[in-house]
């Protein structure tokens, strides 16, 4: 393609800037999960047992699933609009790669849905008594594990734009290919809080995260591809 | 390309709805024996395990269950793969196929490893590697059917599921090798492993029988739901009402 006017990094630079700025005047897009997330750590407490020592045992596991619903929340909003407005239709008529362009559309929704989890993680860790030395595993677990959440959760909504009944639909796809993230991000914070050396699992993370970064664009911009059709 | 002719006749709907048909028999009806015969071996002739004693014996239905769901996600991806690439709507009428029965055989690999592990573990379930991966495959090919049932137009839910499909394949190789990476309650492998198979001959035939049976099953079942999508996809096609006419 030589009649485009915009070099490639500049186009998606522009694409991440544009969903930030999107994303903070519209704030509650970014707020409502963060609640959300919260809201369900505190219904572990009134459903089973205010008692420190239950609690403690299951820190890691309330707030691992709390941050993936609500990343499974916040995905809902990641194509919908721009499907749309005919941005996503733009996007893909560029003539730039659309893999591309999706990955640093990705990229923004892991920062405005990941970064505000991780934020919150450590309030939500110590109200359900997780002891304070296992709060920065959590919070590089949950870093890490978000960006794999959002990367495979962009191919999901992507599927399912072009079909009925959405978000449920989005659910069933996403949860089985979430479950590992969610085993060794709720393994690493568990082994922290025993005290244990957490690298294996967060070495995992991040090799899911490297995979996940480089091979789920590819797909999101085929399943964009259809459709769009 | 004369040697490619064959190929590409066997991919045209009516060609291939007409071989599948013939082959129905030929499939159904070695895997009826060596199923029948795979199971007379191993639940009356081959002797008692030394550990498990009798309870063993579910090894020969869920052992072939397990490799063949693992099997029909393989053929699955593979086949969605290249309707993807060539565009040949007859590989996405076979992934499209293939789904329910992969789903039906893990189900199945799962309760009889729950019944199983009952009497040799003392609970029905536990939270392990290989029986959740396992499960996740289950709910892998839920979503995939899931997705599919979603689009009206049939082209575009062939295309999607395939992307579904490839993203998915990478649990096939979590799931076999799960036994060897983590240390799990399930046992490990006893028929692919270094040094040959650590059974006797008596225990294995039948097992390999059941297995070679299921397989035979399974290609039966994928030809009769093949030309089931076929009769789908091509319900206005002139051949067909050539055929309904005959």
């Amino acid at each position: 393609m030589s009649g485009l006017t915009t070099s490639l990094p500049r186009a998606a630079w522009l694409v991440l800037e544009r969903d930030l700025r999107l994303a903070f005047r519209r704030w509650e897009q970014v707020t409502h999960p963060v609640v959300f997330f919260v809201m369900v750590a505190t219904l572990f407490p009134l459903a089973l047992s205010p008692e420190p020592a239950l609690l403690r045992s299951i820190a890691p596991g309330v707030v691992w699933v709390g941050a993936l619903l609500s990343s499974l929340l916040a995905l809902e909003s990641l194509f919908r609009t721009d499907l749309e407005d005919g941005t996503l239709e733009q996007l893909t008529l560029s003539g730039q790669p659309l893999a591309w362009l999706l990955l640093s559309k990705t990229l923004a929704h892991w920062f405005l849905s990941g970064i505000p989890l991780v934020v919150a993680a450590p309030v939500v860790a110590v109200s359900l008594a997780a002891p304070g030395e296992s709060i920065g595993v959590l919070m590089l677990s949950l870093a890490l594990g978000t960006g794999v959440l959002s990367f495979i959760g962009a191919v999901g909504a992507a599927l399912t734009l072009g079909s009925r009944r959405g978000s449920v639909l989005l659910s069933l796809l996403v949860l089985p290919l979430a479950m590992p993230v969610l085993i060794f991000g709720s393994r690493a914070t568990d082994q922290a809080m025993r005290g244990d050396l957490s690298n294996g699992p967060l070495w995992l993370l991040a090799a899911m995260l490297i995979l996940a970064v480089t091979l789920a664009p590819l797909a999101s911009a085929a399943a964009v591809r259809v459709s769009l059709e | 390309m004369a040697t490619w002719t064959w190929f590409h006749k066997l991919a045209s709907p009516p060609h291939f709805y007409r071989i599948a048909g013939k082959m129905i028999p030929w499939f159904a009806i070695p895997a009826a024996l060596l199923i029948a015969a795979g199971l007379y071996g191993g639940l009356v002739l081959a002797p008692a395990d030394y550990q498990q004693g009798d309870a063993f014996r579910i090894i020969y239905l869920h052992v072939p269950a397990a490799w063949l769901s693992l099997m029909c996600y393989m053929t699955m991806a593979i086949s969605a793969a290249v309707g993807l690439i060539w565009r040949i709507k007859l590989s996405h009428a076979l992934a499209a196929a293939s789904a329910p029965i992969g789903a039906s055989f893990a189900l199945l690999a799962l309760a009889t490893g729950s019944l199983w592990g009952k009497p040799m573990w003392g609970t029905y379930w536990t939270w392990d590697a290989r029986l959740t991966s396992e499960l996740i495959l289950f709910f892998l090919y839920l979503g995939y059917m899931a997705l599919r049932s979603a689009f009206d137009d049939l082209t575009r839910a062939d295309r999607a599921s395939a992307v579904l499909a490839l993203v998915g394949s990478v649990n096939v190789p979590i799931i076999h090798f799960s036994v060897t990476w983590w240390n799990s309650l399930h046992q490990g492998s006893t028929v692919m492993r270094k040094g040959g198979p650590a059974m006797p001959v008596s225990m294995l035939a039948p097992l390999l029988m059941a297995a070679a049976g299921f397989t035979l099953l399974y290609a039966a079942l994928a030809c009769i739901r093949v030309r089931g999508e076929v009769l789908i996809r091509e319900r206005n096609a002139t051949w067909l009402k050539e055929l309904g006419s005959a």
